[in-house]
């Protein structure tokens, strides 16, 4: 059978149609896909807390709760910091560059003030809460356990500076949210402006 | 008396017949029963592995009904949905079995699924032709764990909680959108009110309606090739003069009265747990789940439910977490190449070789062993096991084309034995 009938027309015409109706899907699916992402309010309940920290005695630690994370805050003892040292070759990241953190904390106390740490309660595996353990020698983390952070799902082992012990999961340190110093005893997390 | 009864039933047989034709005339309602009911051809040597298709349909109805009575009372927010799930445990009448009857068919539901899909490996039911039944039927599985996933975060306990944030954590393990994807999921920071709200969404109407049509273009699929049979052969190859399989038996009312059976069984064992073990000693029910979700604390171990620890068991045996997740990603999506994979010509284990034999109980041993390990607490022993184990499920995959090349199957019969 021949077919000399011309479809030009035709043809131009489903183009025009679904190049039209393709940029109207893209259009619609911009719109329902931004609607997944985090809400006005979303941002407005994470901005930036102020936590006292007057209370938390030498070797005590408090947890308190900035965008739905925990934050781990620990009063490091001097003995504390002196065992950060002594550890350093089981660390995977002890200079922190692979990690996470504000400029200010790539030291090795990963901290402004040495015996105060900030870090945030989040595994970073899978986002467990890491368990606090700083006593020494537990019967079921080993006698040459000095003090640190256990993630219970997956057995993530860090350091009193929040650093990743070798051979675990966890790729990375914990990380540290940008804080600051609002006054000697005030702590503002979520901004590092003005940094002391 | 007699006269008179007879008389009423004709005139309602001429009625029937003429409101059944009249509706033919706009809808094929006798072409389709006759097509997937009353003349669907099926081999009659099946065996009870055969009842775990029908059986699911059951368990998805269950969950569909059970389901809807308990969106009638639960409230999806994070500040009343732990309440209003104690408020069905206790105050709704009957509450407490419609709950119980929704999250044990979710674990029965999967068990039922997997003898499914160990039967096709079985008897080789994913070969062709039936390559997009599998293929289907995988998505469906997804489907499935899709449901799983975001109906375990409902009930807003710690363990709810927890489960997803390691299950969302996983999407932000993907280099540089990692993160922006699992904030887009939660649509927050952390998984909140939010996160919950849309979970529910997909629970309950997003999820349910693509699992629907998945599972109607499945059995179509499966009416359009015909169902395999225990000896792995097409009984569409000897027909008689009519043109019906002489191994095939009509699904109404042969297979159905057989299914009617398995169905009254399984009910029977589904009752069992649900009335005297709902909780199955933490495996259906988790206890770390009747504390409301705290994001302050994790519960000391995190395990996911039963149905999905084989794949987290792989996640955590890696020590490198983007090679865990895409190991864990694999782990769940090989099946789907079985199809092409499988190289041998045999479908059923009856006629083939020993080495198919063995790989299968190694892979069957693998899932075990990983589903058991998943639900245990991490040491070093188990992680070493689970890491063996991680390895032989992947060797059975991805060695399954050389094995099933080189095995040596027995003579196939022509026709259906018993």
């Amino acid at each position: 059978m021949t077919d000399n009938r011309d479809f030009t027309r035709r043809h131009f015409l489903t183009a025009a149609t679904a190049v039209t109706g393709g940029v109207g899907l893209v259009a619609v699916a911009v719109p329902f896909v931004a609607s997944f992402a985090p809400s006005a309010r979303a941002y407005a309940l994470g901005a930036p807390v102020e936590v006292d920290i007057s209370k938390v005695e030498p070797g005590a630690m408090i947890k308190v709760v900035w965008r739905g994370r925990v934050i781990m805050i620990v009063h490091r003892t001097d003995d504390m910091l002196t065992r950060l040292a002594t550890i350093e070759d089981e660390l995977a990241d002890p200079a922190s560059l692979e990690s996470e953190q504000p400029q200010f904390a790539t030291n090795p106390q990963r901290s402004l003030k040495p015996e105060i740490l900030v870090v945030e309660g989040v595994c970073t595996h899978l986002g467990c809460v890491p368990i606090a353990r700083f006593e020494v020698g537990p019967a079921d983390l080993g006698s040459d356990w000095p003090g640190g952070f256990f993630c219970p799902c997956h057995g993530s082992k860090f350091d009193l500076a929040g650093r990743i012990y070798s051979g675990f999961p966890a790729p990375t340190n914990l990380r540290v949210p940008p804080h600051s110093f609002v006054t000697e005893n005030i702590v503002l997390i979520g901004a590092d402006i003005g940094a002391t | 008396m007699a006269p008179i009864r007879s008389g009423l039933m004709h005139h309602l047989g001429r009625n029937l017949t003429a409101l059944t034709t009249w509706i033919d005339a706009r809808f094929p309602m006798t072409k389709l029963l006759k097509e997937h009911i009353t003349e669907y051809y099926a081999a009659k040597n099946f065996n009870f592995w055969y009842g775990f298709g029908v059986l699911a349909t059951v368990v998805l109805a269950i969950q569909i009904v059970s389901g809807i009575l308990l969106t009638m009372n639960y409230k999806p927010s994070a500040e009343d949905a732990f309440a209003s799930v104690e408020y069905i445990m206790r105050d709704v009448n009957w509450g407490w079995l419609i709950r119980y009857l929704h999250s044990t068919g979710g674990s029965a539901l999967f068990i039922v699924v997997y003898l499914h899909m160990f039967r096709a490996m079985l008897y080789g039911s994913y070969k062709k032709p039936r390559e997009l039944i599998w293929l289907v039927g995988m998505a469906i599985y997804f489907c499935l764990m899709a449901e799983g996933f975001f109906g375990y975060l409902l009930p807003w306990g710690n363990m709810s909680y927890w489960g997803a944030q390691v299950i969302v954590s996983l999407f932000g393990a993907v280099p540089v959108v990692g993160e922006g994807l699992a904030e887009l999921i939660r649509g927050d920071f952390y998984i909140s009110d939010i996160t919950l709200n849309r979970f529910f969404a997909f629970h309950v109407i997003a999820v349910p309606l693509v699992l629907l049509l998945l599972v109607v273009v499945h059995i179509m699929a499966l009416h359009e090739v015909g169902s395999n049979n225990p000896d792995g052969i097409e009984i569409k190859e000897h027909k008689d003069a009519d043109g019906k399989p002489l191994d095939g038996v009509a699904f109404h009312p042969y297979h159905t009265s057989k299914d009617l059976v398995i169905i009254l069984v399984f009910a029977i064992a589904f009752s069992a747990v649900l009335f005297f073990a709902p909780e199955l000693g933490g495996y259906f029910l988790e206890h770390a789940n009747f504390e409301p979700a705290n994001m302050l604390q994790t519960p000391e171990h995190i395990a996911p439910l039963w149905y999905f620890t084989p794949f987290y068991a792989i996640l955590r045996a890696v020590p490198d977490k983007l090679l865990g997740v895409i190991l864990m990603g694999l782990a769940v999506m090989l099946p789907i190449f079985l199809p092409w994979l499988d190289r041998c010509k045999v479908k059923s284990i009856r006629y083939r070789g020993w080495v198919y034999k063995l790989a299968l109980g190694i892979f069957v041993t693998s899932f075990l062993v990983l589903g058991y390990l998943g639900l245990q607490p991490v040491s070093d022993t188990y992680t070493l096991v689970a890491r063996v184990f991680t390895f032989t499920y992947f060797a059975f995959f991805v060695l399954m084309p050389f094995y099933t090349s080189w095995e040596k199957p027995k003579p196939v019969p022509e026709r259906v034995t018993n």
